[in-house]
């Protein structure tokens, strides 16, 4: 048996280990250092109904054991990702996550429905945490009513199993993760970015073009163990964790506070092996502290 | 592009905050063409900083950079010693294309823009072309290099305070040089975007700087316009050079 194997809704995964949405584009540029089969799952840049220029630049900033972006959703809209992008990683035998955003609820629900025709993609994250747009995204991340309401709207509109991807940018998470669980979601994807800003000595002027932008990296790594930890206690579908992880002991962290399974942001523009490389030597670690399997460690931190 | 591990072999300030750093790696000395450039890390930064290559040497299989302090990670690179080991992904991005119709080049460098030009006009120099350079700075302290261009040709200095050289910018050398075929550009974009509209007829190349963050095309943090439709190349990945007129500067 692999001790690494971990079930989902929709997701038949070989380890615990995606790459985050919108540090990992499409694949492409990663496949040119390693096998993209390594991989549990891909999650890919969020999509949305139509194109997306994005934000003026500078778009990224470095910050104390972190960073800040402000990407501004850029990509090529749903169409073009289906026809450009989506047949490169489906070649793999690597589940496809598609990462869906929008400004209206029509908009969720053309993007859904455009990825669930194609029967390519294995689960939808629902990206309603973006703190870089100005429309859309954030408003449906930050009152439980409009979140339900996008959930429920989105799994209507397809068969995927849908993760909504929280936004750590509110009072109260717990809220929120019960709002969406009530109205269908068959999983949770925690946390987004948290936003920042830095300002810039020379100029005096905030450094990124966008004033504001998510914060990410290990910086927010106690802030999402945190989160997962609560949110844990008060919800019963799987959480997808993410937030600062940079190795294999980080993953057995989110994995005690109660997290199913991991994604990995940041630390792919540091070391772009680094996936690869914590899935390599996650069943030592796995060993070292005591478990047998990922399944046996989930939730296993949180004291009752 | 790889990930490798390049050992430090020498290291010494050339200018005012400006370094020359000499790197052994073969893979890197051997692969890298004008304009590319190493994305390398640097203890205790979450984000990798691109510099160019200046020059390499296939023999002693070395690669050399040249970088301005300019914030806390040039700073700590300028704190690392000989036999330090660096590590880069590299050589990223597409370099200078070589122009096989132009007989004489003129290469319009400005600031830390200047090093990634120093790389192609050697290899111009190897392929027999006449060279012309004008090169920008801040003042006399921040110059480098005037030696090693004028040992490929005709070189112009200027100072934007006139303490050394000309005074101005490097748009106001352009009358006091002859005609040329083609111009190759590196430094900031307002010298860019000038260079490229005094030079509009002209056949050039431009290669950018901008703040990135996975340094491999996936991230989108330095996207350049092309037009005003919502087209895009990646300074990365597509770059950082480009010909002046596929991008919107």
């Amino acid at each position: 048996m692999n001790p690494l194997h971990v079930e989902l809704p929709g997701l038949s995964l070989k380890n615990p280990i995606m790459p985050a949405s919108g540090c990992f584009g499409f694949g492409r540029e990663y496949s040119e250092f390693y096998d993209l089969n390594k991989l549990g799952a891909i999650i890919m840049k969020a999509a949305t109904g139509e194109s997306r220029f994005g934000n003026q630049t500078p778009r990224v900033a470095e910050t104390a054991s972190g960073m800040l972006n402000a990407i501004g959703l850029q990509n090529p809209g749903v169409e073009s990702i289906l026809e450009c992008e989506v047949p490169f990683l489906a070649d793999y035998e690597t589940p496809i996550i598609a990462n869906i955003a929008g400004s209206s609820l029509e908009e969720y629900e053309h993007v859904a429905r455009t990825f669930n025709q194609t029967g390519q993609v294995a689960a939808l994250e629902l990206n309603i945490s973006c703190p870089n747009v100005k429309e859309g995204g954030i408003q449906f991340g930050t009152d439980p009513v409009m979140a339900a309401r996008v959930t429920d709207r989105v799994k209507k509109a397809s068969d995927l199993p849908v993760y909504v991807k929280l936004s750590p940018n509110v009072t109260d998470i717990t809220a929120m993760a019960k709002a969406v669980e009530s109205a269908g979601a068959d999983g949770l994807s925690m946390i987004n970015t948290l936003t920042g800003m830095q300002i810039h000595l020379p100029s005096r002027k905030p450094l990124l073009a966008n004033k504001t932008g998510g914060l990410s990296g290990p910086a927010i790594k106690p802030v999402a163990i945190r989160m997962i930890y609560e949110v844990r206690q008060h919800v019963s579908i799987p959480i997808i964790g993410m937030g600062g992880i940079t190795n294999a002991e980080d993953v057995l962290e989110f994995l005690l506070a109660g997290a199913n399974a991991v994604a990995i942001g940041t630390a792919n523009f540091q070391n772009p092996f680094v996936c690869p490389e914590i899935i390599e030597v996650l069943p030592a670690v796995l060993e070292r502290y005591g478990f047998q399997s990922v399944q046996e460690v989930v939730g296993k931190g949180i004291l009752t | 592009m790889k990930k490798e591990e390049l050992i430090v072999k020498d290291l010494k300030e050339i200018a005012l905050e400006t370094y020359e750093m000499v790197l052994e790696n073969s893979f890197v000395s051997m692969t890298a063409k004008p304009g590319q450039f190493l994305h390398l890390q640097l203890d205790g930064h979450m984000l990798r900083r691109p510099i160019s290559i200046a020059s390499v040497d296939k023999e002693k299989n070395t690669v050399t950079i040249l970088f301005k302090i300019n914030g806390s990670g040039t700073k700590h690179l300028a704190g690392y010693q000989p036999g330090y080991v660096l590590n880069a992904l590299g050589p990223a991005g597409n370099g200078f294309t070589l122009d096989s119709e132009s007989s004489t080049i003129l290469l319009i460098g400005g600031g830390i823009g200047v090093p990634p030009l120093y790389h192609l006009g050697k290899q111009l120099l190897d392929k027999q072309r006449k060279i012309i350079s004008i090169l920008g700075f801040q003042s006399k302290d921040y110059v480098f290099y005037e030696k090693e261009f004028q040992e490929l040709g005709e070189t112009h200095i200027v100072t934007n305070d006139g303490s050394y050289g000309t005074q101005g910018f490097v748009t106001d050398a352009l009358k006091n040089i002859g005609d040329f075929d083609s111009y190759y550009s590196c430094g900031p974009i307002p010298m860019l975007r000038s260079v490229s509209s005094n030079l509009e007829h002209k056949n050039g190349y431009i290669s950018l700087e901008e703040r990135m963050g996975c340094g491999v095309g996936a991230c989108f943090a330095c996207v350049i316009p092309t037009d005003n439709n919502g087209g895009y190349r990646k300074i990365c990945k597509d770059g950082p050079v480009f010909h002046h007129k596929e991008v919107s500067l």
